[in-house]
């Protein structure tokens, strides 16, 4: 039981970074529950312990607007990304929900060809399951990467 | 070091920049002596940043790093973190707190006001070796800068007493101007605390984003999120404001002083934007609560060369223009909120946070839109930008957006600072 959750924790994982580098974003909002918290914070803040956000979607609704507003307003670099991400530590809450952390890198790609590292850093995460199906019900991605490089128009 | 600068300005109204200016090497290295080493004040930090004696923070005047320190005596010092023995870096970490700092390559040792007070084996071992018998550590401290506070926000000049640009520099008071004044009060009626950091590095020349700061005519049209959530566009009232040198500037606005139609109607025939694509599903943290008597829902007063206070609605910041080389700069943002905000306030802001910053649903846009620029103009470097939006000639205030007038403003006093003005050229 407890294996089989883990194993479907390691494969949301999987999910979640090729979704987003695949671009298909609004899959990848599905992966949240309705009431998540999504963060995108560094680690200089955090290390002086600043509430400081670079995005902070509370609800999926606010994660779903951010991917709309990608797709159709927001003017950015063109780019693909592509995700590299660590196997997970899991661990079990006594609530029942999964604490959940891994590293991850991200590569990003301009559409003539040439790829620059763009960030690297930590996810944080706390995963449920609804119907057997694991949901991120939080996320903080903790950037090491503290300076942006150009901009950040892509979740990571 | 460097040669003499000749700049054949097309115009003498500054609304013809050549592209090489922003490419050049002699160029940029002249500007960090002229400007940002020269009669000017620089933003350094804000003094809430610094609450305790020995707190430090390092920053960046132009490529200089600085060290900001509360001494012993309460009282705000800056100096270059250079050693003053053999020029490596003294502080090394972003900030702290020390009761001294010990450079560790021979480790002498500064005071939090820059003072040498420590050289091992000054003299020497066993009578042998030491430094000579008439060192004085007086005068190897670390090179001071001069640093005044306005409300809170500290300012610094590398225009010492010693150093040729003192005679020019003004005091802070009349570096800010009535118009520099005013602004910078307004933010800081209540004591303020600080939310975190942002940085972005752009691999754009630094006077592409001193230009974008004073450029109000693209707010309303590369930031389609304004225009659709009404937070700035070119149907409101609003417009900007510059002091008598044209140096500073200000971009500003009045939230709902136009409609949704109004908005419709003057947008029909822009290409690219438009005003009612966006619909997003949460609009909660875009409400505005007003704060400041005088309505304006977007403030950003921008303080030659190297900052700008920054309300957009309900996020507050300031932001330093740090340049990294004549192909990039960093965008180094401070957010704040004020002390005696409310949990729920406080929420607020940084809900808000999404419009700003790197990933901001607006700010993020100018870091694309200066990386094109600089592409592009590196490549004819001969040939030159057209600023006439709102018109040719005399530089002034206007109660519209549709005007570059400030950028204008912005090269007059850079030639002014780096002696290549135009004959007879506009001030
Ligand atoms: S270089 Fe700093 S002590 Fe020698
Ligand atoms: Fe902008």
């Amino acid at each position: 039981m407890d294996e089989t959750k883990r194993q479907a924790i390691r494969d949301l994982l999987i999910e979640y970074g090729l979704l987003l580098d695949d671009d298909k974003l609004e899959a990848w909002v599905e992966l949240f529950t309705a009431d998540c918290d999504y963060r995108i914070v560094t680690r200089e803040n955090v290390e002086q312990n600043l509430p400081n956000v670079l995005i902070w979607c509370k609800g999926k609704n606010m994660l779903a607007d951010r991917i709309t507003s990608y797709r159709h307003v927001n003017e950015y670099n063109l780019h693909w990304d592509c995700h590299t991400i660590s196997p997970p530590r899991i661990a079990a809450e006594a609530d029942g929900s999964w604490r959940v952390a891994a590293s991850y890198s991200l590569f990003q790609t301009t559409l003539e060809g040439q790829s620059r590292l763009f960030s690297v850093g930590r996810y944080r995460a706390r995963v449920v399951f609804n119907d057997n199906a694991p949901r991120i019900r939080e996320m903080v991605v903790v950037a090491d990467t503290g300076s942006i490089l150009t901009l950040l128009a892509t979740p990571i | 070091m460097t040669t003499p600068l000749n700049v054949n300005w097309p115009r003498d109204d500054y609304s013809r920049v050549p592209f090489w200016l922003y490419h050049d090497d002699d160029v940029y290295a002249l500007e960090m002596e002229r400007i940002f080493r020269g009669p000017v004040w620089n933003y350094l930090a804000l003094d809430a940043e610094l609450p305790n004696a020995g707190d430090f923070r390092t920053t960046w005047i132009g490529e200089t790093s600085v060290v900001v320190s509360r001494g012993q005596d309460g009282i705000v010092h800056a100096f270059v973190n250079r050693c003053a023995h053999r020029g490596a870096q003294v502080v090394r970490k972003t900030h702290g707190n020390a009761i001294e700092h010990v450079c560790i390559y021979h480790r002498w040792c500064y005071s939090n006001e820059g003072d040498l007070i420590g050289v091992p084996f000054r003299r020497g071992l066993k009578g042998q070796g030491g430094m000579p018998a008439d060192f004085d550590p007086k005068q190897h401290g670390l090179r001071r800068l001069r640093v005044e506070s306005f409300h809170g926000v500290l300012f610094g000049s590398f225009a010492t007493d010693e150093s040729s640009g003192a005679a020019r520099l003004e005091s802070l008071h009349d570096y800010l101007g009535e118009f520099g004044r005013t602004m910078i009060a307004r933010f800081f009626t209540r004591p303020i605390c600080i939310m975190g950091y942002h940085r972005q590095l752009v691999h754009g020349n630094w006077k592409l984003y001193a230009e974008n700061l004073r450029d109000t005519y693209h707010a309303s049209l590369l930031h389609e999120f304004f225009v659709r959530y009404g937070l700035d566009r070119a149907t409101q009232k609003g417009g900007v404001k510059m002091d008598e040198r044209h140096r500073h500037n200000m971009n500003h606005a009045y939230a709902g002083t136009d409609s949704q139609d109004e908005a419709r109607a003057a947008y029909a025939d822009q290409k690219g934007v438009e005003v009612d694509r966006l619909q997003l599903r949460d609009t909660g943290f875009l409400k505005f609560v007003p704060e400041f008597t005088d309505g304006m829902n977007l403030a950003a007063p921008t303080i030659f060369p190297n900052f700008l206070l920054i309300q957009i609605s309900n996020s507050l910041a300031t932001r330093q223009i740090r340049p990294k080389g004549k192909d990039a700069f960093e965008i180094f943002q401070t957010m704040f909120a004020y002390a005696d905000d409310t949990p729920e306030m406080i929420e607020h802001r940084m809900l808000q946070t999404n419009l700003v910053g790197p990933a901001g649903y607006v700010s993020m846009e100018d870091g694309e839109a200066i990386e094109i620029a600089h592409r592009m103009s590196a490549t004819t470097l001969n040939d030159h930008t057209v600023i006439e939006m709102g018109g040719r000639g005399a530089i002034t205030d206007t109660v519209h957006r549709l005007t570059e007038g400030p950028i204008r403003g912005f090269w007059s006093y850079w030639a002014e600072l780096m002696d290549v003005e135009a004959t007879g050229g506009v001030r």
